[in-house]
């Protein structure tokens, strides 16, 4: 297989996982509305305002993952590009655990006697979401260290081109259950 | 150029990464499960035919499953069923057939060195085998393997103190069904990457076999359709195990009232049905794409309308994602609900007549070769038709009732889904064993092993639509309780007399099988005289499959007898003639 073959396949693999990836949500979103429409005694609840700064924090991270092939362009280091993206990583999974705490704080848990279904979903879905997350972060430590040694040119990163579309996956993904959750 | 490369014992046998060796792979395991599956449903069939009684079979089983008469304890009897629902299902009609034959006819029919990753394709068998670890330890806990039925229903699953079955054994199970659906999950995107990226010049897809076009599918099926069984499953792991209420609501059991309220187990029925009719078809199809082949191969004539059975695997595909509620007709759904579902089910007999009347179409004045393969091929039409009949009692709300899980339904469902499948894995096992062992098998056995299967397999699953019409319920123990069954009793001891002579007559394949490896005769490079790819590799496996260049593609699979031609089969390399037209 040549080396170009070899990228679209990869990249292949990633997109084909990807849509697996959104079955799993889509039919917990499903079970969401499904229950909620079925169920007497379901809790509404507010969204901790940490998932407000969270959302941002994703679609910055997002957002700054852009400038990385003008820069591989340019040949300049893309090292603190994907170094502060990791900590926004970071950051976005500290303020969900944050988040959580908040939730307890009202009442809502995710098992337990005080506990209602609407909350559980709640803390399954950001939580899924979360693990999903830590394989981004493994990606991203992984493209930090490579980038530190300047193993990235425009020709050769698709390693952190990987990482980069399962990144901007999670953005959206969440953007769409920090909505349904907001909204529904 | 070729990839083959000095291969060590473990690199060949064990981590194998050669797609041919993985396919074989999937396939040992797959018939060891399919004979513990058959194995427990010939125990519980003799409980059935003689309830409560000891017998020679059951020394098979732990002495804790049996009662101090040495018959078998009612919840064994539960775990029995409910693991042989799993086995058949999962391991023995998902990965045995599709892991087989996906893996061994992808790179070999496009014209492929190899699967698109080959890494991943080791994983997937092996989280397929340490699934079927896990799953088989189960059988070993003191309180035994998961019992609520394969389809493992809450509260019966979400509750670990609700049967013994409920407890470690439902743990087991849940842990091997994820490491299960994740072996799948790897294997289908593998699948699908490269029947799209890695087809050998001129493979267009209007010139891939039907085999192929239905292991796409089946795959795309599968990548869509197993994440729902992962978070159905995922929420009654919380259940179970940390104390959510998805699935639970009001809930008092030995006297104890639990906590959980505001979950509905209805819920966990549309989840696992969302995936579970697709699975039906995840079984299936592979099934009909190997009869394609196989019935033309042995027909010597071109399929009968090709786009058509694309068309149809692909309508079949989409209506079986939007089925899965005449599951659930006697869940107190909504009549105008249930009858949409009728709708939509009843859709699907429309393509899957069009792939009956295009494999009849196919057979009409052929030169026919009565192959065993081309037998179970056939088989497989015969089944389908016979269990899709019945489909399309169960499909209407209004009739389903009446039957809902009856022997009725056992009934159907083994047929259209159980027999169409394994006669379709028999079918391929038989074409491309010269294939897969450079050797032929021998056909008397194999005459044997059909006709001994086909009349049998009737035997057992024909009779149980009466006793489903009488209205005896799947699942029981024992039916002698019941003095309204007591008539029924000489048919369940038939069909259990026709399972153990099933049973026996598989032993013919498996001789001939194993033998065939080491003993049979030599196979030549085509022995079929086939049309496909394959056949054009050497007999002698190498890594990578072609010695030198990849082959080109200038024609369909499917040019049999071909007015003009000097031979009644043209191989899709040969470059069409002068003036010839293409199909």
């Amino acid at each position: 297989m040549d080396i170009a073959l070899k990228n679209t396949v990869k990249k292949q693999l990633l997109w084909v996982a990807l849509v697996s990836i959104s079955m799993f949500f889509a039919s917990m979103l499903s079970a969401f509305i499904v229950e909620k429409g079925d169920v007497d005694n379901w809790k509404n609840f507010s969204l901790p305002t940490y998932f407000v700064l969270s959302t941002g924090i994703i679609i910055l991270s997002s957002l700054l993952l852009f400038f990385i092939k003008p820069a591989l362009k340019k040949g300049k280091s893309i090292f603190g590009l994907v170094f502060i993206v990791l900590i926004l990583g970071l950051l976005f999974s500290f303020f969900q655990i944050k988040g959580w705490e908040q939730l307890t704080n009202q009442g809502i848990y995710l098992t337990g006697i005080g506990s209602n279904v609407a909350g559980s979903f709640l803390y399954i879905l950001t939580l899924t979401h979360l693990l999903h997350l830590v394989g981004g972060l493994v990606g991203l430590c992984i493209s930090t260290i490579k980038s530190k040694q300047n193993l990235y040119s425009i020709n050769n990163y698709l390693g952190l081109e990987l990482t980069s579309i399962y990144w901007h996956f999670l953005t959206i993904l969440w953007i769409i259950l920090f909505t349904f959750l907001k909204f529904y | 150029m070729s990839e083959h490369h000095k291969e060590s014992f473990i690199t060949k046998y064990v981590f194998t990464m050669d797609h041919k060796m993985i396919a074989k792979q999937f396939l040992i395991t797959g018939m060891f499960m399919a004979v513990v599956g058959m194995l427990m449903s010939a125990i519980f069939r003799v409980q059935l035919a003689n309830p409560g009684e000891s017998s020679i079979l059951y020394s098979l089983l732990p002495g804790a499953w049996l009662n101090d008469a040495g018959g078998l304890n009612p919840d064994k009897y539960l775990a029995l069923v409910t693991m042989h629902g799993t086995i058949l299902v999962f391991w023995v009609l998902t990965a045995g057939l599709s892991g087989t034959f996906a893996n061994f006819l992808i790179p070999l029919q496009i014209g492929a060195r190899d699967m698109a990753s080959g890494f991943l394709n080791m994983l997937s068998y092996w989280f397929f085998f340490i699934a079927t670890v896990v799953l088989l330890s189960s059988l070993f806990v003191e309180t035994g393997p998961a019992s609520g039925g394969w389809t493992i229903y809450p509260p019966l699953s979400a509750l670990p103190q609700a049967i013994p079955g409920s407890g470690t054994g439902m743990t087991l199970w849940l842990i091997s069904i994820t490491l299960f659906v994740v072996g799948s999950l790897l294997g289908g995107l593998n699948y699908i990457v490269t029947i799209l990226n890695l087809r050998t010049i001129g493979m267009t897809m209007q010139r891939l076999p039907l085999t192929i076009w239905a292991l796409l599918i089946t795959a795309i099926l599968g990548v869509l359709s197993f994440p729902v069984l992962l978070s159905c499953g995922l929420l009654l792991i919380f259940d179970r195990s940390f104390g959510t209420s998805f699935y639970l609501s009001d809930i008092i059991i030995n006297g104890e009232a639990l906590h959980n309220e505001g979950g509905s187990p209805i819920l966990f029925e549309h989840l696992f049905w969302f995936l579970g009719h697709p699975e039906v078809y995840i079984i299936l199809l592979p099934a009909l794409g190997i009869v394609s082949e196989v019935i033309a191969v042995n027909s010597r004539k071109p399929i009968f309308g090709y786009k058509a059975m694309v068309g149809a695997l692909l309508l079949i595909a989409f209506l079986s994602f939007i089925v899965w509620g005449h599951h659930m007709f006697m869940t107190g759904m909504n009549p105008f609900l249930g009858s949409v579902f009728t709708f939509t089910t009843l859709l699907i007999a429309i393509p899957s007549a069009v792939k009956v009347f295009n494999y009849l179409a196919t057979l009409w004045r052929g030169n026919i070769r009565f192959t065993p393969a081309m037998l179970f091929a056939i088989g497989t039409v015969s089944a389908f038709i016979t269990g899709g009949l019945t489909g399309i009692i169960l499909g209407d709300s209004a009739l389903d009732i009446n039957v809902h899980d009856t022997y009725f339904v056992v009934g159907h469902f083994h047929i259209v889904m159980g027999l169409s499948a394994i006669y379709g894995m028999f079918a391929g096992v038989y074409h491309w064993f010269p294939k897969m062992y450079g050797r032929m098998m021998n056909k008397n056995l194999g005459y044997i092993h059909f006709w001994g299967t086909f009349i049998c397999a009737y035997g057992v699953f024909f009779p149980m639509h009466f006793l489903g019409l009488a209205g005896l319920p799947r699942r029981y123990y024992s039916n002698s309780a019941f003095p309204m069954f007591d008539g029924l009793s000489d048919i369940n001891e038939l069909i259990t007399f026709f399972a153990l002579a099933g049973a026996i007559v598989q032993v013919f394949f498996l001789f001939n099988f194993f033998y065939s490896i080491f003993k049979g005769t030599k196979s030549s490079q085509n022995p079929w005289k086939s049309n496909t790819l394959e056949w054009t590799t050497p007999v002698e496996r190498i890594h990578g499959n072609w010695p030198g260049e990849l082959p080109v593609v200038t024609r369909w699979a499917y040019d049999y007898s071909k007015p003009g031609a000097e031979e009644d089969f043209i191989l899709q390399t040969e470059p069409l003639k002068e003036g010839e037209i293409e199909h």
